[in-house]
């Protein structure tokens, strides 16, 4: 609906309509054969698909019970039995970092959803009606911009208890202004285009044409944004429950297990426990980013294919 | 020019209103008036409501608003909760040790990340472009506050090298070595916060540089490729990474708070941290306000400098 072609009764029109569906098919092949040949997007991918996946299985292949405790079995050293050794209450650590995992993933993803949801909505709307809808709204963006996330966020969560549906939705509330300013720069592009015009034509309400016919075209942008974000959320809820602001024990995340590993006896007798719930979120991180990267180059259609 | 820098600087008007509306809303919202606690649990119910009284507790919002912006335009951040001291003084205090750390680690950044970035532009697709990629991915991925860990770990504990925190030894005299002694690894964590971003903009700025008609010119007289890199391809590279310094500030400061923290560093973020915990809202709300003032001038700051560096574009 609304794509000029289609209404072309001709038979030079019914060939076009074939081209244009058959290029549909093969752009979608491009991405993904541009995203393949990409060999730290494919590393990023694989890499997140065990982490996701041990994540959600860490009920049935975490070797130990993340809570039970054994005190004559503390900050015991990697072994066949604890294979990244236990923590200062003798915790398995492989256990709890399945476990935290999906706390860490879960911030991330939720955040990400809200934060993409309320950054699209108010771009959209921004760049769709212009004026003085879009200056009011572009000078919100500029107040909450102005603020260094980090004091805010440690501000709100502070102010408000923290606990975890409160830390992700103090993310989403501060993080939504680089989407809508990506996605208001999209659509006060796409808005001048004719298929826009023509939805307009044949009467399609603002609503219907916003997210029916602007926004499908203005998602490249936007998956890239989100996949990056899943990342800076990660980053940002490890950060927090670190320094004790975040998720709160006993739910054990890749943040807050390290808020424990800060001591000179540890750091001297046993490096695993600092070591590991770091490197988990180095590596999810990572992960993110290089997905990200390989999205943004593969959906990018100025950037060819090699 | 000059109708430019005016027009920013009303610009930024709606702006700081809109962060003063913001930093207030939270000190007026948060639950358990802060002031209570100022007060002594014996004293009569009459007596308590005097002294709300006397602090303009009992005034509705706009009116204490007012109180309060008046007050935080003349520099006055009211009285701390639990240290019972002028907030300004408190932040006066450790506002030194927050530039020392600042200063000495963007020098750090700067000097690792502009070398590289330009090395990383000049050789593209080179063994050394792709580690100096690898690496800068690797930096943006990694938890600051665990890489501190890491290094406190590593360094301080494991071989000794380094103290573990504060600016100097307790009780010692003032020593500029002890000084550095101390500031060697915060500085390092932080400066990693903006190396990588630093690194990757370096470069990809020099690439766009490097293949401008201007360098094939210098090329084609015969210049070294020195100079036509440095002189002719670095000068005109610099004015967008220039103006990225007044982008990098708020994430200076954002990052002094967990760096702070860790390595027990007396500068603001530190203060700001043990104030959350204590509720000390006079003393969040005065850092969370200068942190917003300091974001927007380094955003007019990076403005302004991009337009006087760079000729072609027009106001």
């Amino acid at each position: 609906m609304g794509k000029p072609e289609l209404n072309l009764p001709n038979e030079k029109g019914e060939k076009r309509i074939e081209q244009t569906l058959g290029k549909r098919r093969s752009l979608l092949s491009i991405i993904v054969a541009k995203f393949l040949q990409n060999k730290l997007a494919v590393f990023g991918l694989i890499m997140l698909t065990i982490i996701v996946g041990t994540a959600l299985l860490a009920p049935w292949i975490a070797p130990h019970d993340p809570d039970f405790q054994n005190l004559r079995n503390r900050l015991a050293a990697p072994s066949g039995e604890f294979l990244l050794g236990t923590d200062h209450l003798g915790r398995d650590i492989l256990s709890r970092l399945l476990y935290g995992g999906r706390v860490s993933l879960f911030v991330g993803f939720v955040a990400m959803v809200g934060a993409v949801t309320i950054g699209t909505t108010v771009g959209a709307v921004a760049g769709y009606f212009g004026g003085l809808v879009d200056a009011f709204l572009m000078r919100l963006v500029d107040i909450i911009i102005s603020f260094p996330n980090i004091f805010l966020l440690i501000t709100l969560v502070a102010v408000l208890e923290p606990s975890l549906d409160k830390l992700i939705m103090v993310f989403a509330f501060l993080s939504w202004t680089g989407t809508a300013r990506l996605v208001r720069g999209e659509f006060l592009t796409l808005k001048k285009r004719e298929f826009v015009l023509a939805a307009r034509t044949i009467g399609m309400s603002n609503t219907k044409i916003i997210f029916g016919q602007i926004l499908p075209s203005a998602m490249g942008p936007v998956i890239v944004a989100a996949t990056l974000a899943v990342g800076g959320f990660i980053l940002a809820e490890s950060a927090l429950s670190f320094l004790g602001l975040g998720v709160q024990p006993p739910t054990s995340t890749w943040g807050n297990m390290l808020t424990y590993s800060q001591s000179v006896t540890i750091f001297r007798t046993a490096w695993w426990y600092p070591t590991f719930p770091g490197v988990m979120i180095l590596l999810t991180v990572l992960s993110f980013n290089f997905v990200g990267d390989g999205l943004r180059d593969a959906l990018d259609p100025r950037v060819i294919e090699k | 020019m000059t109708t430019y820098i005016i027009r920013r600087l009303i610009m930024m008007i709606p702006i700081l209103f809109g962060i003063s509306v913001i930093s207030f809303a939270i000190m007026y919202a948060a639950p358990g008036k802060p002031t209570v606690m100022d007060l002594d649990p014996d004293i009569s119910v009459e007596a308590r409501e005097a002294q709300m009284e006397r602090l303009g507790l009992n005034d509705p919002p706009h009116i204490q608003y007012i109180n309060w912006m008046s007050n935080v335009v003349k520099g006055d951040f009211g009285t701390s909760f639990t240290k019972k001291q002028p907030v300004r003084d408190m932040i006066a205090d450790r506002l030194p040790n927050t530039l020392i750390l600042m200063i000495f680690s963007t020098i750090l950044a700067v000097i690792i990340a502009i070398p590289f970035g330009v090395l990383s532009a000049t050789k593209q697709y080179s063994k050394l472009d792709y580690g100096v990629t690898i690496t800068s991915f690797l930096g943006l991925a990694t938890p600051n506050f665990w890489l501190g860990l890491m290094l406190i770990m590593l360094f301080s504990v494991q071989l000794g090298w380094t103290p573990v925190g504060g600016v100097s030894t307790l009780g010692g005299e003032f020593n500029l070595l002890d000084r550095l002694h101390h500031l060697i690894l915060p500085a390092i964590v932080l400066a990693t916060a903006d190396m990588a971003g630093l690194t990757r903009y370096t470069r990809s700025s020099m690439l766009e540089v490097i293949n401008q008609d201007y360098i094939r010119t210098a090329r084609a007289k015969g210049f070294r490729e020195k100079t036509v890199i440095y002189k002719h391809g670095l000068r005109n590279a610099l004015i967008p990474i220039i103006t990225i310094f007044g982008l990098m500030l708020p994430t200076f400061i954002g990052g002094s708070v967990i760096v702070e923290q860790l390595f027990s560093w007396p500068g603001i973020g530190h203060l700001f941290i043990s104030a959350t915990f204590e509720r000390d809202y006079p003393v969040i709300m005065a850092i969370t306000m200068f942190g917003a003032v300091l974001t927007v001038i380094g955003n007019l700051i990076a403005d302004i400098l991009y337009a006087v560096l760079d000729p072609r574009i027009e106001y």
